[in-house]
């Protein structure tokens, strides 16, 4: 019985729970790199006065948690992260809509993207997909610099070629959705099956390609270009290339949340984070995307967009379940689980 | 009369809870005491039960008042009398179910259940989390409930086995089955949240899953066989390389038996990811070791290391402690009587082994092998750094939920798969176990001490042990060492910027600046880890002792329902938790409580299978002799198996400490910005390539965790079992202080 006592009393010492739902707070769910997370709550603390509580999890981990707690949102504002959890958020009714005032400036991108969510979601940056390579091994290897998507399909990188499972990684969604955007569907599946005998490996994140390839461990990789250039100011020999048939691109995604309890300032952070000056901060945080506000200053080390050919990426349908679920289970069967 | 009737005190508390304490659950957090200050008796939110049901129109919570005084009426009756355990069992019943019934019914929104509303209409009220006179209200229900039972004559009217029991199975049914059973459902529904059965048997049977093409040709098999093949492989070889080391330590004269046992306790002081980052810059396509053999034998660099060999070296690594964790319990609880009268009999040191010893470590070697099955069929970090093109289950369940298809009715029927292979392992374990008696610590008295192993199996021991110990020596010296180079594996010029990072310290205004980025989620995972260290050893091995010692109706589904958390993996359990607990009745998510009860219910297991391997060891004349001499069933529990299980303890309290502050795949569902774990933090950093400051904080848990471990052991202690090799040291010790 004591025993029992005893974890009943440890029970309750353990109940040391604080709820941060107090007067001026906010709580943010930040889905880009920790350091930049921690350079927006620090200075929005700092500028308003407002508490906030932030934790950092990847897109798909955020989403599933909104998901989860859809009924009792605890969260108030997600900000960062990949466009297309964003726009699935948004689809199934799990963020609410808010045109910021500061949302007059942006570029056309992001505009876009917030129209076809009915402002649910607005973007925030954006980052282009390339292929990257490691100099070194490129050269010990005596390969060719691949400069075109079609490169990739040479047997002579066979083995050398590592790119995420778009079943898992967002990044690699994108990469599917890029080629059949750019070849038609049976073209790009055509394509995507010659590619499939030089990959190495599926990995199951997104930038991990890119990593890997700094250490050596693959060639090349096929990631967002931000992610590359961050491994170049690493010091890796990394190159980065933008396609030559074009390329396709995510927009980076804020959120306000349905049923969040501190609404007024989950505003204010939108109003904040839309900012030109917010936004310029982005380099000291090491994140090389392009902001989405217009007169906001490009990092002098982000791949000018305007250099890469950009493709009219549809985010309507390549983002929308059905087309997703049906390009997946295609990849699945139809390159996947071909032999090498 | 609270001797004739222990139920009363009990009573009297949840009498206190319903009158006086708040109710619902505080927004301030359940140890502030803010209420208590800041208008309670006059604000709504304060109230409790009572008050709630007449001024705030909640009747329903009315009943509850009724229930709490029909115990009373049991008194009428003396003890023997059946109408005084019949009372006791209903009264306690009804209010239990009551206050579980209308914390499910009436939501945050009113009525939870459609039907319920189109019978009463819409209500207006609504009501949030149980707070701390519904927890106490319900212990006292369930204290009545139990008290009843045994007076009915449950476990020999034995009311502290009867209330354990109930409180066990309480628990787990709330923390396990609810969670889990929620997630489950959604595996036979759509997106839409429909019944879809043909959904279900359509991915149930799916090529993906069960595929067996890697027999035929090139391509890949279907994961479930993958995770099964892996998961045997891992079982298999840590076993026998836990023996190994229990052998050296127990039965040779190896001299460096101590450091060698530290050695051991390593890997799972080690936070996930990092023994596969060490793994890939030693053995990966740059690698060091790769490097050098390729330059040495001119040939070219591979990619060996990505899939099954890189997962299985990782998770022997990992789990081989956990192996000999188990196994050296087992080992040393053997008693030297049972070999000695083999020897007598002339069996060779090696026929004794065989036929002997190896015979009564059978509960040990099954518990390592179904530990360490289960293990790597959970196991996340390493297949997620290592898996190359090899898929397995736990990583797919995780991406099936996080990932770009957000399935989660797919993880849900991974899950179950996942689920049935962990649990026929179980229940082949226990077929293999059979109902023989493995007991060797009786009360009799002994003598002798350990016999030695024979010389082969000696040699053998040494072969394989201590080639892995100095493998893992260097692992763990690349890892150490890549806290301090600028960038690991390719620029290695030293520099201190990684740790001050991490753990800056400055001198502000106010006295002491904790400036460094991992100080808070390191206070956050201590304080919860420690705290949920000794909880789930209680609950463990309270658990055990109830399985091995206790007879009772339906053991067998008990002993299941306790192991369930283990074999499930842990991004299930995690999206279970924020499935079950972010809404009421029991309203936990973003709060301390949950992370605790999470490691509690899922690292108890461990405490369990260690408690059940040691307490099947001991003679049960042993607990039958203290009772005769009057003890109670608590008393004996505490005063001589306890005392008898201390490795068992130790073995539950250290795995469950560090099990807390390494484990990742169910914690990064329920961080929240208030209580992040450095695991959760960790990960942040190996995503974003920050391979410094997340192996310069690695490096300093692992320290943190090795000096907890010693500590635990130091102040637990060890066994002394055999009085011979002891005295004998004691009285060398008196001779030596006697001279000195």
């Amino acid at each position: 019985m004591k025993r029992l006592t005893l974890m009943a009393l440890a029970l309750a010492t353990s109940f040391t729970a604080t709820s941060s739902f107090a007067k001026n707070s906010l709580n943010v769910i930040c889905s880009t790199d920790s350091e930049w997370c921690k350079l927006m709550e620090t200075a929005f603390e700092k500028e308003t006065g407002i508490d906030v509580a932030l934790v950092r999890k990847s897109s798909g981990e955020a989403f599933a948690q909104i998901r989860a707690e859809k009924r009792n949102p605890k969260i108030d504002i997600w900000w960062g992260g990949t466009g297309d959890p964003h726009l699935q958020a948004a689809a199934e009714n799990l963020t609410q809509s808010y045109t910021a005032d500061n949302s007059k400036g942006l570029l056309d991108w992001a505009n876009r993207q917030a129209t076809q969510a009915d402002n649910k979601t607005v973007g925030i940056y954006a980052g282009a997909l390339g292929i990257g390579y490691n100099a070194n091994i490129l050269k010990q290897k005596g390969l060719p610099a691949p400069v075109c998507w079609k490169d990739l399909a040479n047997p002579i990188y066979k083995g050398e070629i590592q790119v995420a499972n778009p079943n898992s990684s967002g990044t690699a969604y994108t990469a599917l959705a890029t080629v059949v955007q750019l070849f038609g569907e049976e073209e790009g599946f055509n394509y995507l099956t010659q590619l499939h005998s030089n990959i190495n490996q599926y990995t199951k994140s997104g930038s991990a390609p890119i990593k890997a390839a700094a250490r050596g461990e693959t060639t090349i990789g096929i990631t967002f270009m931000h992610d590359m250039i961050k491994q170049v100011k690493k010091g890796f020999p990394i190159k980065v290339v933008a396609p030559c048939e074009g390329t396709g691109y995510e927009v980076g995604s804020m959120s306000i949340i349905k049923g969040a309890r501190n609404l007024a300032n989950a505003k204010q952070w939108a109003e904040f984070a839309l900012r030109p000056d917010i936004q310029s901060m982005a380099v000291k945080a090491k994140s090389y995307q392009v902001p989405s506000n217009a007169s906001a200053v490009v990092p002098a080390e982000a791949p000018k967009l305007s250099d890469v050919k950009l493709i009219d990426y549809d985010f309507a349908t390549y983002g929308s379940s059905d087309v997703r679920k049906r390009l997946l289970k295609r990849w699945d069967t139809d390159v996947k689980s071909l032999p090498r | 009369m609270s001797v004739k009737h222990p139920f009363i005190p009990w009573l009297l508390v949840a009498w206190a809870a319903y009158l006086l304490l708040p109710w619902y659950v505080q927004e301030d957090g359940f140890w502030s005491m803010t209420w208590l200050l800041d208008g309670y008796l006059a604000e709504e939110d304060y109230a409790s039960a009572i008050v709630h049901g007449f001024s705030y129109d909640k009747a329903w919570l009315l009943p509850l008042g009724l229930c709490l005084i029909a115990p009373l009426l049991a008194l009428r009756y003396p003890k023997y009398n059946p109408a005084y355990g019949r009372t006791l069992i209903a009264s306690g019943a009804t209010g239990l179910g009551w206050l579980i019934l209308q914390g499910l019914a009436i939501g945050i929104s009113g009525w939870e259940i459609n039907s319920l509303e189109s019978l009463f209409g819409v209500l207006e009220t609504r009501q949030f989390g149980l707070g701390y006179g519904a927890l106490l209200t319900a212990v006292g229900f369930l204290v009545v409930l139990t008290t009843g039972l045994a007076a009915r004559g449950a476990m020999k009217g034995d009311v502290f086995v009867t209330s354990a029991i109930g409180g066990v199975i309480l628990l787990v049914l709330v923390f396990v089955f609810y969670p889990v059973s929620q997630i489950l459902f959604s595996a036979f529904q759509n997106e839409e949240g429909r019944w879809a059965l043909g959904g279900f048997y359509q991915s149930l049977t799916s090529d993906s899953i069960w595929g067996l093409s890697c027999l035929a040709d090139n391509r890949s098999c279907g994961v479930a066989w993958n995770s099964v093949f892996l998961a045997v492989l891992t079982g298999v070889s840590t076993t026998l390389l836990g023996l190994a080391f229990a052998l050296i330590v127990t039965r040779t004269g190896f001299r460096y038996k101590k450091s060698l046992r530290l050695l051991t306790i390593l890997p799972i002081v080690t936070p996930p990811f990092v023994i596969g980052l060490a793994l890939i810059l030693l053995f990966g396509r740059s690698g060091i070791a790769t490097q050098f053999f390729s330059d040495l034998l001119g040939i070219e660099a591979g990619r060996w290391l990505y899939g099954l060999p890189g997962i299985w070296l990782a998770q022997l690594l990992a789990f081989t402690p956990i192996a000999f964790m188990v196994l050296i319990g087992v080992v040393e609880g053997i008693s030297p009587s049972m070999e000695e009268a083999s020897q007598t009999l002339r069996g060779s040191r090696w026929q004794t082994f065989r036929h002997v010893s190896l015979p009564l470590m059978r509960p040990g070697l099954a518990n390592a092998f179904l530990i360490g099955f289960i293990e790597s069929m959970a196991d996340f970090g390493n297949p997620m750094v290592l898996g190359g093109n090899y898929d397995v289950l736990s990583t797919e369940i995780f991406f099936a939920i996080v990932g770009a298809q957000n399935d989660q009715s797919r993880a849900a029927v991974l899950a179950i798969v996942l689920l049935f292979f962990t649990l026929s392992a179980f229940f082949i374990q226990r077929m293999w176990l059979g109902k023989k008696s493995y007991t060797t610590v009786s009360g009799k008295a002994e003598s002798g001490a350990a016999m030695p192993v024979n010389k082969g199996l000696k040699w053998l021991s040494y072969g394989t042990a201590l080639p892995w110990a100095l493998f893992t020596i260097v692992i763990y010296g690349m890892v150490m060492f890549g806290g301090f180079v600028s960038s690991w594996g390719f620029d290695h010029s030293f520099t201190l910027q990684h740790y001050s990072d991490a753990f800056a310290l400055s001198w502000g205004e106010f006295g002491l600046v904790w400036e460094g980025q991992a100080w808070d989620s390191l206070w956050t995972t201590l304080s919860i880890s420690a705290i949920a260290a000794p909880l789930t050893a209680a609950v463990g091995l309270l658990t055990a002792y109830l399985l091995v010692r206790q007879n009772f109706a339906g053991k067998d589904v008990f002993e299941f329902g306790t192991m369930l958390s283990f074999a499930i993996p842990g991004t299930v359990i995690g999206v279970s938790y924020i499935l079950a607990f972010n809404v009421p009745p029991l309203e936990l998510t973003g709060t301390g409580v949950i992370l605790v009860i999470c490691f509690m219910f899922r690292n108890m297991p461990v405490g369990v299978r260690g408690g059940i391997a040691a307490m099947s060891q001991l003679d049960k004349s042993l607990d039958e002799a203290s009772l005769t001499l009057g003890a109670n069933s608590f008393t004996t529990l505490r005063k001589v198996i306890m005392p008898l299980l201390r490795p068992a303890m130790i073995a539950a309290l250290v795995y469950s400490f560090v099990r807390a502050i390494t484990s990742v795949s169910a914690v990064i569902f329920l961080v929240s910005a208030e209580h992040n774990m450095a695991t959760s933090f960790i990960i942040g950093l190996v995503e974003n390539g920050e391979y410094g400051i997340a192996i310069a904080y690695c490096s300093v848990l692992i320290i943190i965790m090795l000096a907890a471990v010693t500590g635990i052991q130091l102040v637990v202690g060890e066994r002394k079992l055999r009085s011979k090799s002891s005295a004998s040291d004691q009285n060398k010790k008196k001779l030596q202080e006697q001279f000195a």
